[in-house]
């Protein structure tokens, strides 16, 4: 017999941007469903390289990274765990002059938004971060930035949720997804038909498929970071580090391991990947020259996940621009994990009061279709 | 890819030696991959190279003249492969093997592989387990057969399977004072078995013989215990244990090797794509593969204890079949006589092998008798509540899951001690079968991988 719900809020995809938005909007008292295929949080959101970082992003991203970094802050309190998470703070290299003025060039451009850069180089530079090699000549350091364990914090969304009276199903991938009337109806086999007024539609790579249904096509690609842990070492590294112009990014964890990302993996298929051989190589040949410290060490596991890409690396957030009541949030282009709880409170404020003052504008769904 | 690419065979032991034998008789050349010095595998391993003379019998016991001649099998091809010792195989990834060698990681392009990646200890903890003194059945074998020495002056073993007998036996021969045999199987339970066991009547005997030769020896041999914990501060002192009538009691010892069967290393299996399947005997996720060997993969094929644990005899003939099926399916003519003849063989040792499981079952209630503060996953120092906590409050219902909570599986060693305990734990905590918590997905490295390897990239032709 197929098991009906009604309920307010329908939501696709368990993720940190799923499990967030249920969180706040069982705060706020409606009814919620959510529906993931797999573990909540065990894909992308939970398999990141677990920085939690505004520095770098475009600008357009800060206000709903700022909006993040607060609730951040409170995560024992709305998740029962700190899932540890530290603000370490972030700290960006510069490896010649041109990468060093544009670090200085970013900290102009944001200025009032809040994050308060501090330039460091030459000596200062060696003093607060001796065990960083010579390859940098200095950074940005970004203080309230920082790092946390993505396996815990992101099911802890959708677990805080479920706590909070929110029905989470896990196992249950959703078939077909139409509006009927007023009424949006998910089905997941025979086995369950969820009926709701607004729709959530937080399914990171597998987003495009429920845009789809709506006669939304998004031009979304599947890309698979690759990342690798080392042992555990002596702590050398507070900060979590990233690279201006990219290539390499590390951080170390309480328990010393460091975990390094960089180059990309392949898919197995349409739901999984690994981790590619010389991707590997070449991110253990990189760590190494920025952190002296790994040539002796050794990498214990290497792994990769499935995040979906927009052509211009912005997510898509937002109302449908085809059917009132369905909201998109997908496509961080593998730099969601941070801001992942804001839009999640943000679409939890679009569905509760109809509205945000957050500037969405640059993250329409429909800015890829040609207009006539 | 072209089809002139040799054949590669990953792992020199007994199933890996036939497998390459067969193949030079047919006038190939494969490549054979090996992690060790000197090829033997586990079972038949040869000490290193120089002042170490022991002879075999001393080495292997009864077991001196398989080891001889499979020793003396790759001697004879030595110069007809491509032998490659000291090198592990980190990753399978799209038709390549990547190997490690001095340091240096290089690719080697495959279009057929035998897989004879074999086994090690399977272990389930107990209070005390991580004190120094506590080594596992193989490795207080290997530090005996490899190094030269014992792992204590009186050692108390414990567990279950035939590698419990022999490895008592070789320390006793050895000069070793075995503080007793602590087998998990009730003494009823091997007796009924024994029936079973007559098909093979010649292990059946050796089986008997290490029995026999202990108890003359007065060591003491316990049927139906279970460890309560091991004890000592520096190192192990005592192993103290409950026999078979719930009685407490207290051994002195200086080391305790236990052990409960083997598992295999399935790791590479599964990265090659192969598909695997639960097997009841070996209560564990195995690669799938059909009589010849040949798994789920076109080209890829399995031989020996890495796929199902059948033992050396089984390795040796299983690891010529497979390299019969290879040249099968390479359009070369094969004997068809051998082919039955390993055939049968191959199902009166599976036959065995079933009863060998009856005599000595895995004893799951010891799953359940972990305490929770026992550490279960020492890379990560993970004890068994934590594990039990996840399952319980409904937030991981398989493996991979427990693993992303917890940590359990996820430092130096993969899972390779500690998942068949998570396993265990798991399924006992949601009442599933030991088949309903799944099995850790295969992540490279297979093995910890020097960061300096990065820097040291060979490419091959």
């Amino acid at each position: 017999m197929r098991e009906r719900i009604d309920c307010d809020v329908a939501i696709v995809g368990g993720g940190i941007v799923g499990g967030s938005a249920a969180l706040f909007l069982r705060q706020a008292g409606l009814s919620v469903t959510l529906l993931e295929r797999d573990w909540c949080g065990a894909k992308a959101s939970g398999v990141n390289f677990g920085g939690v970082r505004r520095q770098g992003r475009p600008l357009e991203q800060l206000p709903l990274s700022q909006r993040a970094h607060s609730i951040w802050g409170r995560l024992p309190e709305l998740l029962g765990t700190d899932a540890e998470y530290i603000r370490s703070g972030h700290l960006k290299l510069a490896r010649s002059e041109p990468d060093l003025a544009s670090l200085i060039a970013y900290r102009e451009r944001t200025q009032g938004f809040g994050l308060g850069l501090e330039i460091v180089t030459g000596e200062e530079f060696r003093r607060r971060w001796p065990a960083l090699g010579d390859r940098a000549i200095g950074g940005s350091l970004c203080p309230e930035d920082g790092h946390a364990n993505p396996r815990l914090v992101s099911p802890a969304f959708a677990r805080a949720a479920a706590k909070l009276g929110a029905v989470v199903r896990e196992q249950t991938p959703v078939d077909r997804v139409e509006k009927d009337g007023g009424r949006f109806v998910l089905l997941s086999g025979d086995a369950l038909e969820v009926r709701a007024r607004f729709l959530l539609n937080t399914a990171g790579a597998w987003s495009w498929r429920v845009a789809e249904a709506f006669g939304e096509p998004v031009p979304l690609e599947s890309l698979h970071p690759n990342m690798a842990v080392t042992e555990p070492l002596p702590r050398f590294l507070d900060v979590n580090i990233g690279v201006e112009g990219g290539g390499v990014y590390g951080r170390q964890v309480p328990r010393g391991n460091m975990v390094v990302g960089g180059g990309r993996g392949f898919a197995l298929d349409a739901d999984r990947a690994r981790p590619q051989r010389d991707a590997v190589l070449t991110l253990m040949r990189d760590a190494a020259e920025l952190f002296p410290q790994l040539r002796h060490a050794h990498v214990i596991r290497c792994w990769t996940g499935v995040e979906g890409y927009t052509p211009d690396r912005n997510p898509i957030v937002g109302p449908s621009r085809t059917t009132p009541g369905l909201f998109h949030a997908f496509g961080f282009s593998g730099a969601g994990f941070q801001i992942g709880p804001g839009v999640g409170q943000t679409l939890a404020e679009l569905v509760t009061t109809g509205g945000t003052p957050m500037p969405l504008e640059p993250f329409r769904i429909d800015r890829f279709t040609p207009t006539a | 890819m072209s089809e002139v690419l040799p054949p590669v065979i990953v792992g020199a032991g007994p199933a890996g030696i036939r497998a390459a034998e067969r193949l030079v008789a047919a006038g190939l050349r494969p490549v054979v991959v090996d992690e060790a010095a000197r090829w033997g595998g586990q079972i038949y391993r040869q000490p290193p190279d120089g002042g170490f003379t022991r002879p075999k019998t001393a080495l292997y016991g009864f077991e001196a003249g398989k080891a001889d001649a499979v020793h003396r099998a790759m001697a004879a091809i030595r110069d007809r492969v491509d032998y490659c010792p000291r090198t592990l195989v980190w990753n399978c990834e799209a038709g390549a093997l990547d190997l490690l060698s001095e340091g240096a990681s290089e690719a080697l392009p495959f279009s057929h592989l035998i897989l004879a990646t074999g086994a090690t200890d399977r272990v389930l903890p107990f209070p005390g387990w991580t004190l120094p003194g506590v080594f596992t059945l193989g490795g207080s074998q290997v530090a005996l057969k490899f190094q030269g020495c014992a792992v204590g002056r009186r050692v108390a073993f414990l567990g279950t399977g035939p590698l419990l007998y022999l490895v008592a036996y070789q320390y006793l021969k050895a000069g070793v004072e075995v503080a007793g045999v602590f087998d998990t199987t009730p003494f009823t339970t091997q007796a009924c078995a024994t029936a079973g066991m007559l098909r093979d009547p010649a292990t059946l005997a050796k089986g008997l013989l290490f029995v026999g030769w202990l108890r003359a020896h007065g060591v003491p041999i316990h049927n139906g215990v279970r460890p309560v914990r091991g004890e000592g501060a520096e190192r192990v002192d005592a192993l103290v244990w409950r026999d078979a009538r719930g009685q407490e009691r207290r051994t002195a010892c200086d080391a305790i090797a236990f052990g409960l069967g083997l598992r295999s290393e399935t790791q590479l299996a599964d990265l090659a794509g192969c598909r695997f399947r639960f097997d009841e005997a070996d209560r564990a996720w195995l690669p799938e593969r059909d009589g010849a060997g040949r798994s789920s993969v076109p080209g890829v094929y399995l031989a020996g204890d890495g796929s199902g644990i059948s033992g050396a005899d089984a390795a040796e003939l299983a690891g010529e079949r497979a390299a019969l099926a290879m040249l099968e399916d390479l359009g070369r003519p094969v004997e068809a006589a051998r082919v039955k003849e390993l055939d049968g063989r191959l199902a009166r040792i599976a036959a065995f092998r079933r009863s060998l499981s009856a005599a000595f079952p895995f004893p799951v209630d010891w799953a359940d008798a972990i305490a929770d503060d026992t550490m279960i996953c020492r890379c990560e120092g993970i004890t068994a509540g934590a594990v039990r906590e996840v399952a319980r409050s409904g937030q991981a219902r398989e493996m991979n899951r427990a693993k992303a909570l917890t940590r359990a599986g996820m430092g130096r060693c993969q899972g390779r001690m500690c998942s068949a305990t998570t396993a265990e734990l798991l399924s006992r905590a949601l009442g599933t079968g030991p088949d309903g918590v799944g099995r850790l997905r295969a992540q490279p490295p297979i093995k910890p991988l020097p960061v300096s390897a990065g820097a040291e990239r060979r490419e091959v032709a």
